[in-house]
Protein backbone atom coordinates (compact mmCIF):
# COMPACT_ATOMS: atom_id res chain seq x y z
CA UNK A 1 0.00 0.00 0.00
CA UNK A 2 0.76 3.56 -0.68
CA UNK A 3 2.36 5.71 2.42
CA UNK A 4 1.64 9.14 3.30
CA UNK A 5 4.22 11.07 5.33
CA UNK A 6 1.96 13.89 6.00
CA UNK A 7 4.85 15.35 8.21
CA UNK A 8 6.93 15.40 4.90
CA UNK A 9 3.88 15.68 3.02
CA UNK A 10 5.06 13.30 0.72
CA UNK A 11 2.88 10.10 -1.27
CA UNK A 12 5.23 6.75 -2.09
CA UNK A 13 3.62 4.51 -4.22
CA UNK A 14 4.27 1.24 -5.91
CA UNK A 15 3.13 -0.02 -9.66
CA UNK A 16 4.75 -3.31 -11.03
CA UNK A 17 4.71 -4.38 -14.26
CA UNK A 18 3.48 -8.11 -14.48
CA UNK A 19 3.60 -10.73 -17.12
CA UNK A 20 5.13 -13.43 -18.92
CA UNK A 21 8.60 -14.31 -18.86
CA UNK A 22 10.51 -12.43 -22.17
CA UNK A 23 7.60 -9.99 -22.25
CA UNK A 24 8.82 -7.23 -22.54
CA UNK A 25 8.48 -5.69 -18.89
CA UNK A 26 11.86 -4.65 -18.20
CA UNK A 27 12.36 -3.29 -21.84
CA UNK A 28 9.59 -0.47 -20.55
CA UNK A 29 11.41 1.13 -17.74
CA UNK A 30 14.75 0.58 -19.29
CA UNK A 31 12.52 3.07 -21.75
CA UNK A 32 11.11 5.46 -18.97
CA UNK A 33 14.30 5.57 -17.68
CA UNK A 34 16.01 7.10 -21.08
CA UNK A 35 13.21 9.04 -21.65
CA UNK A 36 12.96 10.62 -18.14
CA UNK A 37 16.40 10.67 -17.78
CA UNK A 38 16.84 14.22 -16.79
CA UNK A 39 13.97 14.17 -14.50
CA UNK A 40 15.59 10.88 -12.36
CA UNK A 41 18.35 11.19 -10.11
CA UNK A 42 18.72 7.91 -9.73
CA UNK A 43 20.09 4.62 -11.73
CA UNK A 44 17.58 2.10 -12.34
CA UNK A 45 17.94 -0.64 -10.03
CA UNK A 46 18.15 -4.08 -11.75
CA UNK A 47 18.97 -7.75 -10.73
CA UNK A 48 19.68 -10.05 -13.42
CA UNK A 49 20.99 -13.53 -14.14
CA UNK A 50 24.01 -13.75 -16.38
CA UNK A 51 21.56 -14.07 -19.18
CA UNK A 52 20.22 -10.85 -18.79
CA UNK A 53 16.57 -12.53 -17.55
CA UNK A 54 14.94 -10.81 -14.17
CA UNK A 55 16.15 -12.79 -11.24
CA UNK A 56 14.44 -10.53 -8.68
CA UNK A 57 12.85 -7.11 -10.02
CA UNK A 58 14.40 -3.93 -11.54
CA UNK A 59 13.28 -0.58 -9.42
CA UNK A 60 12.87 2.77 -10.91
CA UNK A 61 11.86 5.79 -8.35
CA UNK A 62 10.23 8.40 -10.41
CA UNK A 63 9.43 11.54 -9.13
CA UNK A 64 5.69 12.51 -10.74
CA UNK A 65 5.83 16.17 -8.83
CA UNK A 66 3.11 17.83 -6.28
CA UNK A 67 -0.51 16.95 -6.38
CA UNK A 68 -2.85 18.31 -3.72
CA UNK A 69 0.49 20.20 -2.09
CA UNK A 70 2.13 16.42 -1.67
CA UNK A 71 5.35 15.36 -3.47
CA UNK A 72 4.41 12.38 -5.30
CA UNK A 73 7.42 9.42 -5.53
CA UNK A 74 6.08 6.67 -7.93
CA UNK A 75 8.24 3.55 -6.98
CA UNK A 76 8.28 1.12 -10.80
CA UNK A 77 8.93 -2.31 -10.04
CA UNK A 78 8.87 -5.19 -12.06
CA UNK A 79 8.85 -8.80 -11.45
CA UNK A 80 10.88 -11.94 -13.09
CA UNK A 81 7.99 -13.44 -15.61
CA UNK A 82 9.84 -16.70 -15.33
CA UNK A 83 6.98 -19.26 -13.77
CA UNK A 84 9.98 -20.77 -11.13
CA UNK A 85 10.30 -17.51 -9.50
CA UNK A 86 6.75 -17.25 -8.86
CA UNK A 87 8.13 -16.60 -4.50
CA UNK A 88 9.73 -13.78 -5.50
CA UNK A 89 7.07 -12.11 -7.68
CA UNK A 90 4.82 -12.72 -4.80
CA UNK A 91 7.17 -10.87 -2.74
CA UNK A 92 7.40 -7.97 -5.22
CA UNK A 93 3.87 -7.44 -5.28
CA UNK A 94 3.61 -6.72 -1.21
CA UNK A 95 2.40 -3.55 -0.93
CA UNK A 96 1.41 -2.58 -4.35
CA UNK A 97 -0.80 -0.17 -5.77
CA UNK A 98 -1.37 -0.15 -9.22
CA UNK A 99 -0.64 -3.08 -11.76
CA UNK A 100 0.72 -2.71 -15.53
CA UNK A 101 0.44 -6.53 -16.99
CA UNK A 102 2.55 -6.67 -19.95
CA UNK A 103 1.31 -9.21 -22.45
CA UNK A 104 3.27 -10.60 -25.45
CA UNK A 105 1.47 -10.47 -28.37
CA UNK A 106 3.46 -13.07 -30.58
CA UNK A 107 1.22 -16.01 -31.03
CA UNK A 108 2.96 -18.50 -29.49
CA UNK A 109 2.93 -17.14 -26.12
CA UNK A 110 -1.09 -16.60 -26.10
CA UNK A 111 -1.04 -19.50 -23.41
CA UNK A 112 1.92 -17.81 -21.42
CA UNK A 113 -0.77 -14.81 -21.62
CA UNK A 114 -3.02 -16.03 -19.81
CA UNK A 115 -1.19 -18.08 -17.18
CA UNK A 116 0.57 -15.04 -16.37
CA UNK A 117 -2.42 -13.21 -15.62
CA UNK A 118 -3.83 -16.51 -13.61
CA UNK A 119 -0.76 -16.19 -11.85
CA UNK A 120 -1.56 -12.01 -11.08
CA UNK A 121 -4.62 -12.84 -9.78
CA UNK A 122 -4.05 -15.48 -7.55
CA UNK A 123 -0.93 -13.39 -5.75
CA UNK A 124 -2.79 -9.89 -5.26
CA UNK A 125 -5.46 -12.86 -4.03
CA UNK A 126 -2.92 -13.79 -1.11
CA UNK A 127 -2.58 -10.39 0.12
CA UNK A 128 -6.12 -9.96 -0.03
CA UNK A 129 -6.42 -7.51 -3.37
CA UNK A 130 -8.74 -8.96 -6.33
CA UNK A 131 -7.82 -8.09 -9.55
CA UNK A 132 -10.73 -6.53 -10.62
CA UNK A 133 -10.33 -3.45 -8.15
CA UNK A 134 -6.87 -2.86 -8.40
CA UNK A 135 -6.08 -0.08 -10.79
CA UNK A 136 -4.76 -1.82 -13.88
CA UNK A 137 -3.48 -1.70 -17.31
CA UNK A 138 -2.81 -4.03 -19.74
CA UNK A 139 -0.68 -3.77 -22.45
CA UNK A 140 -0.22 -5.67 -25.76
CA UNK A 141 3.30 -5.51 -26.37
CA UNK A 142 5.82 -6.52 -29.50
CA UNK A 143 3.04 -5.34 -32.02
CA UNK A 144 5.95 -3.79 -34.19
CA UNK A 145 7.13 -7.59 -34.56
CA UNK A 146 4.58 -7.95 -37.31
CA UNK A 147 6.93 -5.77 -39.82
CA UNK A 148 9.40 -8.82 -39.31
CA UNK A 149 6.81 -11.23 -40.11
CA UNK A 150 5.96 -12.85 -36.98
CA UNK A 151 2.97 -13.88 -36.56
CA UNK A 152 1.21 -11.71 -33.63
CA UNK A 153 -2.18 -12.55 -32.13
CA UNK A 154 -5.02 -9.37 -33.26
CA UNK A 155 -5.48 -6.94 -30.51
CA UNK A 156 -9.29 -8.23 -30.76
CA UNK A 157 -8.28 -12.14 -29.47
CA UNK A 158 -5.66 -10.60 -26.62
CA UNK A 159 -9.00 -8.29 -25.16
CA UNK A 160 -10.99 -11.28 -25.75
CA UNK A 161 -8.63 -13.53 -23.88
CA UNK A 162 -7.30 -11.04 -21.76
CA UNK A 163 -9.37 -8.00 -20.84
CA UNK A 164 -13.21 -9.52 -21.88
CA UNK A 165 -14.05 -9.57 -18.08
CA UNK A 166 -11.34 -7.04 -16.43
CA UNK A 167 -12.68 -4.28 -18.36
CA UNK A 168 -8.99 -2.67 -18.15
CA UNK A 169 -7.80 0.28 -20.46
CA UNK A 170 -5.34 -1.64 -22.70
CA UNK A 171 -2.82 -0.33 -24.96
CA UNK A 172 -0.60 -1.82 -27.88
CA UNK A 173 2.54 -1.01 -27.80
CA UNK A 174 6.35 -1.96 -28.42
CA UNK A 175 8.64 -1.46 -25.56
CA UNK A 176 11.77 -1.59 -27.69
CA UNK A 177 11.21 1.56 -30.06
CA UNK A 178 8.74 3.35 -27.11
CA UNK A 179 5.62 3.14 -28.42
CA UNK A 180 2.43 3.79 -25.90
CA UNK A 181 5.48 3.14 -22.86
CA UNK A 182 4.34 6.95 -21.62
CA UNK A 183 1.07 6.49 -22.72
CA UNK A 184 0.50 2.84 -20.57
CA UNK A 185 2.82 4.90 -18.19
CA UNK A 186 0.63 7.82 -17.36
CA UNK A 187 -2.82 5.58 -17.40
CA UNK A 188 -1.45 3.49 -14.52
CA UNK A 189 0.44 6.43 -12.61
CA UNK A 190 -3.32 8.32 -12.86
CA UNK A 191 -5.54 5.60 -12.57
CA UNK A 192 -3.14 4.78 -8.74
CA UNK A 193 -3.24 8.61 -7.78
CA UNK A 194 -7.39 8.57 -8.59
CA UNK A 195 -7.39 5.38 -6.25
CA UNK A 196 -5.08 6.64 -3.47
CA UNK A 197 -6.99 10.48 -3.69
CA UNK A 198 -8.72 9.72 -0.13
CA UNK A 199 -5.37 9.06 1.56
CA UNK A 200 -4.37 12.47 0.57
CA UNK A 201 -6.12 14.96 2.37
CA UNK B 1 -0.30 -3.81 6.20
CA UNK B 2 -2.97 -1.45 6.42
CA UNK B 3 -1.83 1.40 8.56
CA UNK B 4 -1.52 4.86 8.99
CA UNK B 5 0.84 7.42 11.06
CA UNK B 6 0.08 10.85 12.44
CA UNK B 7 2.72 13.77 12.37
CA UNK B 8 3.04 13.01 15.85
CA UNK B 9 4.10 9.50 15.36
CA UNK B 10 6.52 10.69 12.82
CA UNK B 11 8.32 12.85 14.84
CA UNK B 12 8.21 11.12 17.68
CA UNK B 13 9.75 8.11 15.29
CA UNK B 14 12.37 10.62 14.30
CA UNK B 15 13.27 11.51 17.82
CA UNK B 16 14.38 8.25 18.74
CA UNK B 17 16.04 8.02 15.63
CA UNK B 18 18.23 10.99 16.17
CA UNK B 19 18.85 10.19 19.91
CA UNK B 20 19.45 6.72 19.88
CA UNK B 21 21.90 6.67 16.29
CA UNK B 22 22.61 10.02 15.23
CA UNK B 23 23.72 10.70 18.41
CA UNK B 24 25.94 7.81 18.17
CA UNK B 25 27.70 8.58 14.94
CA UNK B 26 26.02 6.12 12.84
CA UNK B 27 25.77 7.71 9.12
CA UNK B 28 22.21 7.07 8.18
CA UNK B 29 19.31 5.14 9.43
CA UNK B 30 15.89 5.07 7.89
CA UNK B 31 12.29 3.00 9.32
CA UNK B 32 11.18 0.90 6.21
CA UNK B 33 8.33 -1.02 5.24
CA UNK B 34 7.95 -3.94 3.96
CA UNK B 35 6.41 -2.72 0.49
CA UNK B 36 9.95 -0.99 0.51
CA UNK B 37 8.65 2.44 1.14
CA UNK B 38 10.62 5.11 3.80
CA UNK B 39 8.56 5.90 7.15
CA UNK B 40 11.61 7.64 8.34
CA UNK B 41 14.44 9.14 7.69
CA UNK B 42 17.72 10.59 9.25
CA UNK B 43 21.42 10.98 8.18
CA UNK B 44 24.78 13.02 9.09
CA UNK B 45 24.37 15.42 5.47
CA UNK B 46 27.35 13.28 4.00
CA UNK B 47 24.85 10.64 2.64
CA UNK B 48 24.75 10.68 -1.32
CA UNK B 49 23.64 7.27 -1.48
CA UNK B 50 19.95 7.15 -2.81
CA UNK B 51 17.99 5.85 -0.36
CA UNK B 52 14.84 5.29 -2.22
CA UNK B 53 16.34 2.06 -4.10
CA UNK B 54 17.94 1.31 -0.58
CA UNK B 55 14.71 0.78 1.06
CA UNK B 56 13.15 -1.22 -1.90
CA UNK B 57 16.42 -3.44 -2.42
CA UNK B 58 16.70 -3.87 1.77
CA UNK B 59 12.77 -4.98 1.76
CA UNK B 60 13.13 -7.39 -0.84
CA UNK B 61 16.98 -8.81 0.75
CA UNK B 62 14.86 -9.42 4.08
CA UNK B 63 12.13 -11.15 1.85
CA UNK B 64 14.49 -13.29 0.86
CA UNK B 65 16.60 -14.20 3.48
CA UNK B 66 12.97 -14.87 5.18
CA UNK B 67 12.30 -17.42 2.83
CA UNK B 68 16.15 -19.01 3.47
CA UNK B 69 15.49 -18.82 7.33
CA UNK B 70 12.37 -21.03 6.42
CA UNK B 71 14.44 -23.43 4.38
CA UNK B 72 16.44 -24.14 7.28
CA UNK B 73 13.77 -24.41 9.69
CA UNK B 74 13.66 -21.08 11.26
CA UNK B 75 10.56 -18.92 11.36
CA UNK B 76 12.79 -16.09 10.32
CA UNK B 77 16.34 -14.38 10.47
CA UNK B 78 15.48 -11.04 12.60
CA UNK B 79 18.22 -9.16 11.44
CA UNK B 80 21.00 -9.01 9.43
CA UNK B 81 24.23 -7.65 9.16
CA UNK B 82 26.47 -6.77 5.92
CA UNK B 83 29.97 -5.50 6.40
CA UNK B 84 32.28 -3.38 4.06
CA UNK B 85 35.24 -1.76 4.01
CA UNK B 86 33.98 1.74 4.82
CA UNK B 87 30.31 1.29 5.41
CA UNK B 88 28.34 -1.20 7.18
CA UNK B 89 24.70 -1.90 7.05
CA UNK B 90 22.45 -3.67 10.01
CA UNK B 91 18.80 -4.67 9.30
CA UNK B 92 16.65 -5.51 12.12
CA UNK B 93 12.83 -6.08 11.93
CA UNK B 94 10.96 -4.04 14.42
CA UNK B 95 7.60 -5.60 14.18
CA UNK B 96 6.15 -7.77 11.18
CA UNK B 97 6.29 -5.03 8.00
CA UNK B 98 8.91 -2.66 9.46
CA UNK B 99 12.25 -2.70 9.01
CA UNK B 100 15.11 -0.51 10.58
CA UNK B 101 18.23 0.18 8.42
CA UNK B 102 21.54 2.18 10.00
CA UNK B 103 24.63 2.37 7.72
CA UNK B 104 27.63 2.83 9.98
CA UNK B 105 31.50 3.13 9.57
CA UNK B 106 34.53 1.76 11.03
CA UNK B 107 34.08 4.30 14.27
CA UNK B 108 31.01 2.73 15.65
CA UNK B 109 31.27 -0.65 17.46
CA UNK B 110 28.91 -2.99 15.93
CA UNK B 111 27.95 -4.50 19.80
CA UNK B 112 26.77 -0.96 20.81
CA UNK B 113 24.65 -0.80 17.91
CA UNK B 114 23.04 -3.54 18.30
CA UNK B 115 22.29 -2.41 22.10
CA UNK B 116 20.88 0.66 20.44
CA UNK B 117 18.86 -0.69 17.58
CA UNK B 118 17.06 -3.15 20.83
CA UNK B 119 16.10 -0.48 23.01
CA UNK B 120 15.15 1.50 19.68
CA UNK B 121 12.77 -1.40 18.17
CA UNK B 122 10.54 -1.08 21.89
CA UNK B 123 10.12 1.86 21.78
CA UNK B 124 9.17 2.55 17.71
CA UNK B 125 7.20 -0.77 18.23
CA UNK B 126 5.05 0.93 20.96
CA UNK B 127 4.57 4.04 18.16
CA UNK B 128 3.84 1.29 15.26
CA UNK B 129 1.17 -0.43 17.28
CA UNK B 130 -0.66 2.27 18.90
Amino acid sequence: MAFVNLKKKELQAKIVYYGPGRGGKTTNLEYIYEEFSSRIKTEMIAIKTHGDRTLFFDFLPFDIGKIKGYDVKMQLYTVPGQVKYNATRRLVLRGVDGVVFVADSMKVRREKNILSLRNLQKNLATYQKSIFNIPLVLQYNKRDLSEQGIPLLPVQILEKQLNSKLKAPSFEASALVGTNVVKTMKRIISMTIASLQKELK
Amino acid sequence: MEYRLSEKHLEDIENILQNDFMELGVHCVVLIDMAGNIIASLDNGEMTQDIYSLAALAAGNFGAVSAMAKIVGEDEFSLLFHKGEKENIHFSKVIDDFLLISIFGKETSLGFLRLKVAEANKKIKVILES
